[in-house]
């Protein structure tokens, strides 16, 4: 009764047809180069805005305020010598050099996207997976999250600035509490299925404890989905940020944000457009590359979505 | 008009002693990457009016694949047939264009496949659904389509047709399902039928069903069948002419009785060997070996009601009341839905049963507090049905075996040092404990959770259908490797499973559940020789080539 496991063919014939790794797939899928490089882009802006030839984004100058874009004007440096200096978005009603405003902009929407972001997923990840994974505790909390669900986000935003004031934390946490019910739903989704796994249930016959079991067997699960997820969470709250801005229920007007500035140049948007075509660009642009990203993100990790042999 | 006549003569006398379908010297190339180059390699079948030639594989040999290539349905872009020809009455399926193609589908050939739930469209009554047919192939009015959906119903032996015609298919059971989709594929009294594993999904009772159906319904409409299965009960059972495949190609081709009596290859000599004999194998009993498991009136209800539903209690199992001896096997035995499983997971505590007790040597494993169950689960341990769904895809074989130990305060080391021992006993590589189950077989893997259960030193290993997805080939040495550690290890051994061959061959004592009940308790010897209750020799008649003597000649 030597016969050799050679006749088990299918499961060799699938071995053997390995796709090639996750890392290679999404270096070569060009919706996931194309948000890479974007996103990279508007960080480094971001970070390096002081370096870019900027000045003040706060600086009012009156004298030269709704100029257009390429404006040249002589400054005098407190050394005394005078030097060129172009306003190449022009500046908006305050006479605040618009690129500035636009370059520091992009520190705001951005960290309030990956900030809403991690939140919302972390916070998520622990309470669906908790949910998911004990039935006693599935009711209670997917009650408190349908609750949290009818909550909306701006109305939330407006409650909280009016109780805290005006600024970046208040704003993230007005985002991020209606984006984590979303996320918990999936989470919870996910766990549901994979607790029925035969897998979990050899680690629970053979006495796996709690934690571990979460932390083992079912998290490695929810990760990739989870990311995907990350990605269109970002793009919402970046977009949700600006609106709340444009609203004047989010960031101080003095800080630039593109909703900031947006806002500002509402009155006299059909004079001097410019005030808003430029910060719109930035945004439709990162939000384009944040969603494309987690569309190309789906592609490569979501095996469901993956074309299969 | 005179001509045409004559061609038609012409062709129904060609026709007489051409085969329905010659499939020629087929080759059909896999994708790049695969573990083989073809698919399938050179491969001829014929088969003739009224006659069912079985193709009879193991997973992975290219039988679905050659079906797949008569009908037409391969994946196009990874496989493509290279060489040879498909001729259905004389036509070359590989020379048409895809419009004569859907002419053919469904009109001249038709074809059933495994799981008739996801072949049929959910959300279409099954009149419906055969109606299609019609309409796509036929330009009958209304009446005469309703007429012949009936007919077609009536003779698939459907009770009250008009209705089955108005159901949906969730509303039919597997069996019925079946009986629809043979509806639907001879609707339009196609020349060739193509059965893939129509029965691998069904009991047994509902198996010898379909199985008598397709024969006679074959015979009456002069059919010619090309039926793909694993199984050699059930080639035993209908086949007139088999051809074995192995590796994509055939091997072997005669008469069903030529193959079956006298195989010539060795591949088929082993294949046929594999197949577990109905004759328990009867082992000296140790009468004063202490019970390990003992349970008592163990009764599992599903179903309270929720806050808007009635409560419709289920009762998955009722009154079991069994008992395992140190050193044997208990087969329980019956069909899906029996509350077989239902008892294993009672047993194991994966679920709480709703009443009476489980004795596990003195301890009541049923009404354990959490604290007692958490010792209580090492003695206990479970080998799943899946082998690719009981091993954590993320994780090391090694990772999976030491976890339990380790659970329980074992020490890293002490458990890599056992899971190696172990290794060598379930006959793997201790040496590719840091591979993971991807790179394993189906049967390795079953090896390996077999590994991972024996870490936990249990007292009692429940197999709950652990051989059921294998090939026979493998499925023969699983079940000699159980059979080797129970003794060894001299472990009490829980048998799950709906293979009345797989329990005679395994099992001491058998109990036979339907309904949730049991409905039959004894030695295997007992039941299978002389078996009391109605039902349990139900059993026995339909299972699959119940007439002829396997496991005893070959090898």
């Amino acid at each position: 009764m030597a016969v050799p496991d050679l006749v088990d063919s299918a499961a060799q014939a699938a071995a053997a047809s390995r796709r090639p790794s996750v890392l290679r797939q999404m270096t070569r899928h060009p919706s996931v180069v194309f948000g890479v490089v974007v996103l990279v882009t508007m960080l480094l802006l971001g970070l390096l805005a002081p370096r870019l030839g900027t000045i003040d984004p706060a600086g009012i100058d009156p004298v030269w305020r709704n100029k257009r874009p390429g404006t040249e004007r002589t400054v005098t440096l407190p050394s005394g010598e005078t030097t060129a200096f172009v306003h190449r978005m022009g500046t908006d009603s305050l006479g605040r050099d618009l690129y500035s405003r636009v370059i520091y902009g992009a520190r705001i929407s951005l960290v309030v996207g990956l900030a809403v972001a991690a939140i919302s997923v972390s916070t998520g990840l622990v309470i669906g997976l908790l949910s998911g994974y004990l039935r006693w505790l599935d009711g209670i909390v997917m009650r408190v999250m349908d609750g949290l669900m009818a909550i909306p986000g701006i109305l939330l935003a407006i409650g909280l600035v009016s109780l805290w004031g005006a600024g970046l934390t208040t704003v993230i946490i007005a985002i991020t509490v209606p984006e984590i019910p979303r996320v918990v739903r999936l989470v919870r989704s996910i766990v549901l299925s994979i607790r029925e796994e035969p897998y979990v249930e050899a680690a629970i016959s053979i006495g796996t404890p709690l934690i571990p079991m979460l932390y083992r067997h079912v998290l490695p699960n929810t990760l990739a989905p989870l990311l995907v997820q990350g990605t269109y969470v970002c793009a919402s709250a970046i977009l949700v940020e600006a609106l709340l801005s444009f609203l004047g229920i989010g960031i101080p007007p003095e800080t630039p944000t593109w909703g900031n500035i947006m806002a500002e140049g509402r009155v006299l948007f059909q004079v001097f457009p410019h005030n808003i075509l430029f910060p719109g660009i930035f945004l439709a642009l990162t939000i384009l590359a944040v969603n494309v990203l987690g569309d190309g993100l789906r592609d490569t990790l979501d095996p469901r979505m993956a074309k299969r042999f | 008009m005179g001509a045409g006549l004559a061609q038609t003569e012409m062709a129904a006398t060609g026709a007489a002693d051409r085969p329905v379908l010659e499939i020629a010297g087929l080759t059909v190339k896999l994708p790049k990457g695969a573990d083989r180059a073809n698919a399938i390699e050179d491969i001829t079948i014929s088969v003739r009016k009224r006659e069912i030639v079985c193709l009879v594989g193991e997973s992975g040999s290219g039988k679905s694949v050659s079906a797949f290539s008569v009908m037409g349905l391969l994946p196009s872009r990874d496989m493509a047939p290279v060489a040879g020809a498909i001729r259905l009455e004389g036509e070359d399926l590989l020379q048409v264009d895809e419009a004569r193609m859907r002419e053919l589908r469904g009109a001249r050939m038709s074809m059933i496949f495994q799981e008739p739930m996801t072949a049929l469209n959910p959300t279409m009554t099954c009149g419906a659904q055969i109606e299609e047919v019609l309409t796509n192939h036929t330009d009958h009015g209304p009446e005469e389509r309703q007429r012949r959906i009936l007919g077609i119903l009536e003779q698939v032996q459907l009770p009250d047709p008009p209705r089955m015609a108005a159901s949906y298919p969730h509303q039919l059971s597997g069996g019925q399902r079946q009986r629809i989709m043979i509806a639907m594929a001879l609707v339009l009294e196609p020349v060739l039928l193509i059965a893939d594993e129509p029965t691998t999904a069904l009991d047994v009772t509902t198996q010898a069903q379909i199985l008598r159906l397709i024969k006679e319904i074959q015979a009456s409409h002069d059919t010619g069948v090309l039926f793909i299965t694993h199984d050699f009960g059930v080639v035993a059972d209908i086949a007139d002419r088999v051809a074995v495949m192995q590796w994509g190609k055939v091997v072997e081709e005669g008469t069903a009785d030529e193959v079956l009596r006298r195989p010539q290859h060795a591949y088929t000599r082993m294949l046929i060997g594999a197949v577990p004999s109905f004759t328990p194998r009867s082992r000296p009993r140790q009468a004063d070996a202490p019970v390990v498991l003992a349970t008592e009136g163990l009764s599992k209800t599903y179903g309270g009601g929720g806050f808007f539903q009635k409560a419709r209690p289920v009762r998955a199992a009722e009154d079991v009341t069994v008992e395992i001896r140190r050193g044997e096997t208990l087969g329980i035995v019956g069909e899906s839905g029996s509350g077989k499983s239902t008892v294993a997971r009672c047993i194991a505590r994966l679920i709480d049963p709703t009443g009476g007790h489980v004795y596990l040597d003195r301890d009541d494993i049923a009404q354990a507090s959490p604290a007692q169950l958490r010792q209580l689960r090492r003695r206990v341990q479970i080998v799943f049905q899946d082998p690719y769904r009981s091993l954590n895809p993320r994780r090391t074989v090694g990772a999976s075996i030491v976890e339990g130990p380790m659970n329980y305060g074992t020490s890293r080391a002490d458990a890599e040092a056992r899971a190696r021992e172990l290794m060598s006993l379930v006959r793997l590589d201790p040496g590719s404990l840091d591979r993971y189950p991807h790179q394993f077989s189906g049967g390795q893997r079953q090896r390996i959770c077999i590994a991972r259960a024996l870490a936990m030193e249990p007292g009692l290993l429940i197999a709950d259908e652990a051989v059921s997805a294998l090939d026979v080939s493998v499925q023969a040495q699983v079940l000699d490797l159980l059979d080797d550690i129970r003794d060894r290890l001299d472990l009490a051994m829980l048998f799950i499973t709906h293979d009345l061959r797989v329990a005679a061959q395994v099992c001491d004592t058998v109990a036979v559940m339907h309904q949730g009940k049991v409905v039959e308790y004894g030695t295997a010897a007992e039941v299978f020789g002389a078996p009391r209750h109605d039902y349990t020799r139900a059993l026995f008649a339909a299972a699959p080539g119940r007439g002829f003597a396997f496991g005893g000649a070959a090898t």
